[in-house]
């Protein structure tokens, strides 16, 4: 494993250590509070501390687990060279848009 | 099911029943023999037994027969292993035995495999000494009780038996890690203060096929026969390595 790509992994999990207690907090507060969708949209939308919360949790999440699954994928599939950076952008890319649409959806839409 | 071919030699005294890996880089068999139980038997023993007995054409390798030399590393019940400190009583399963060459190396013949691989993983992580000084200067005195003389210290007495290579997952699913007795030696140099190496040695060990490949799960520690800590050795490295991209040394 490239040390970039080791670096990389390190700093996005300092990233995302934080960020999971805080969205743990959220399921929490709002299932306890009996919060309904349309009152947790109203609080999300147009927010840009939420947009941020969640964006930069987006992306940490992208980069973690891009780079985990690309050391299985390395390991176990005895993959290398262009094919496995190809899927590793791939499962990247594809996390980060998949999880960008729904941040979008809470707090631009 | 794997052939097996069949070899009894004893009468009636008591016996273990041994099977045998014997083939080359091509391919092989189990051989069955039964030996006969002796008191304080070590598995080289047996191995040595079956060759001087039922066959001579047995190729094993092996040297000191004192845990020294780290020759005589084989995989017994499925296990790495130093046969000759390792005895027969403590890892007899239901009265067998079953010796195989060490994994992750390919193999010579029978017991023996090509420690090659082993050696150049070595090199590549800069396990040589690298000399600071010439033979007109004094040799530094090295405190006994510094944190880096201790941390040498630790990781010094490897045999190069390979039984921590032969343990490493990482090292069977991705053959160009570096391993674990390659980054331990790499860890004990780093330690050293006479050593002059560290800059080529830190970017050798952090490389594609470098530490951060190490998943910490400490099958290397938990086998090597001279109680060494790889795993310990490796964190190490990761931390060095961590302070010098940190200090912007790389
Ligand atoms: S701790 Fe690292 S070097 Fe040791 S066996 Fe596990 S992966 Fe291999
Ligand atoms: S570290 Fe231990 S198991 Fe590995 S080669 Fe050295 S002595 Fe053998
Ligand atoms: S024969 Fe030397 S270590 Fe076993």
């Amino acid at each position: 494993m490239p040390l970039g790509l080791y670096l990389l992994q390190r700093l996005s999990a300092l990233v995302m250590a934080p960020l999971v207690l805080v969205h743990l907090g959220v399921i929490i507060y709002a299932v306890r509070s009996g919060l309904d969708a349309e009152s947790l949209l109203g609080r999300t939308r147009g927010s840009v501390a939420w947009g941020l919360v969640y964006g930069s949790f987006v992306l940490a999440v992208s980069i973690h687990a891009a780079i985990g699954i690309r050391t299985v994928l390395h390991e176990w599939l005895r993959l290398k060279g262009p094919a496995l950076e190809a899927l590793t952008w791939a499962l990247g890319l594809g996390l980060l848009v998949l999880g960008f649409r729904a941040v979008f959806a809470v707090t631009l839409a | 099911m794997e052939a097996q071919a069949e070899h009894v030699t004893t009468g009636d005294e008591a016996s273990v029943h041994v099977r045998v890996w014997r083939g080359d880089s091509g391919g092989g068999q189990w051989h069955i023999y039964r030996v006969p139980v002796r008191r304080n038997q070590t598995v080289l023993d047996v191995v040595t037994w079956i060759q001087q007995n039922p066959a001579p054409d047995l190729a094993y390798r092996f040297a000191c027969r004192v845990g020294v030399c780290g020759s005589c590393a084989m995989t017994v019940n499925g296990e790495p292993r130093w046969t000759c400190r390792t005895h027969v009583n403590r890892v007899l399963r239901d009265g067998q035995l079953s010796i195989a060459p060490l994994r992750n190396l390919p193999v010579v013949r029978d017991l023996v495999c090509d420690m090659t691989p082993f050696f150049d993983r070595w090199s590549e992580a800069g396990g040589g000494f690298v000399p600071g000084i010439d033979r007109h200067r004094p040799l530094p005195a090295i405190a006994p009780d510094t944190l880096a003389r201790r941390a040498a210290d630790a990781a010094i007495e490897c045999i190069n038996c390979a039984v921590c290579y032969a343990a490493c997952d990482v090292v069977a699913w991705k053959r160009d890690f570096l391993g674990p007795a390659a980054l331990n030696r790499a860890w004990s140099l780093v330690n050293d203060e006479r050593d002059r190496g560290n800059r080529e040695r830190l970017r050798a060990v952090s490389g594609d096929a470098g530490c951060h490949n190490c998943h910490s799960q400490q099958n290397c520690t938990q086998y090597c026969p001279n109680l060494l800590d790889p795993a310990g050795s490796i964190a190490g490295l990761k931390r060095t390595v961590m302070r010098a991209v940190l200090k912007g040394e790389f």
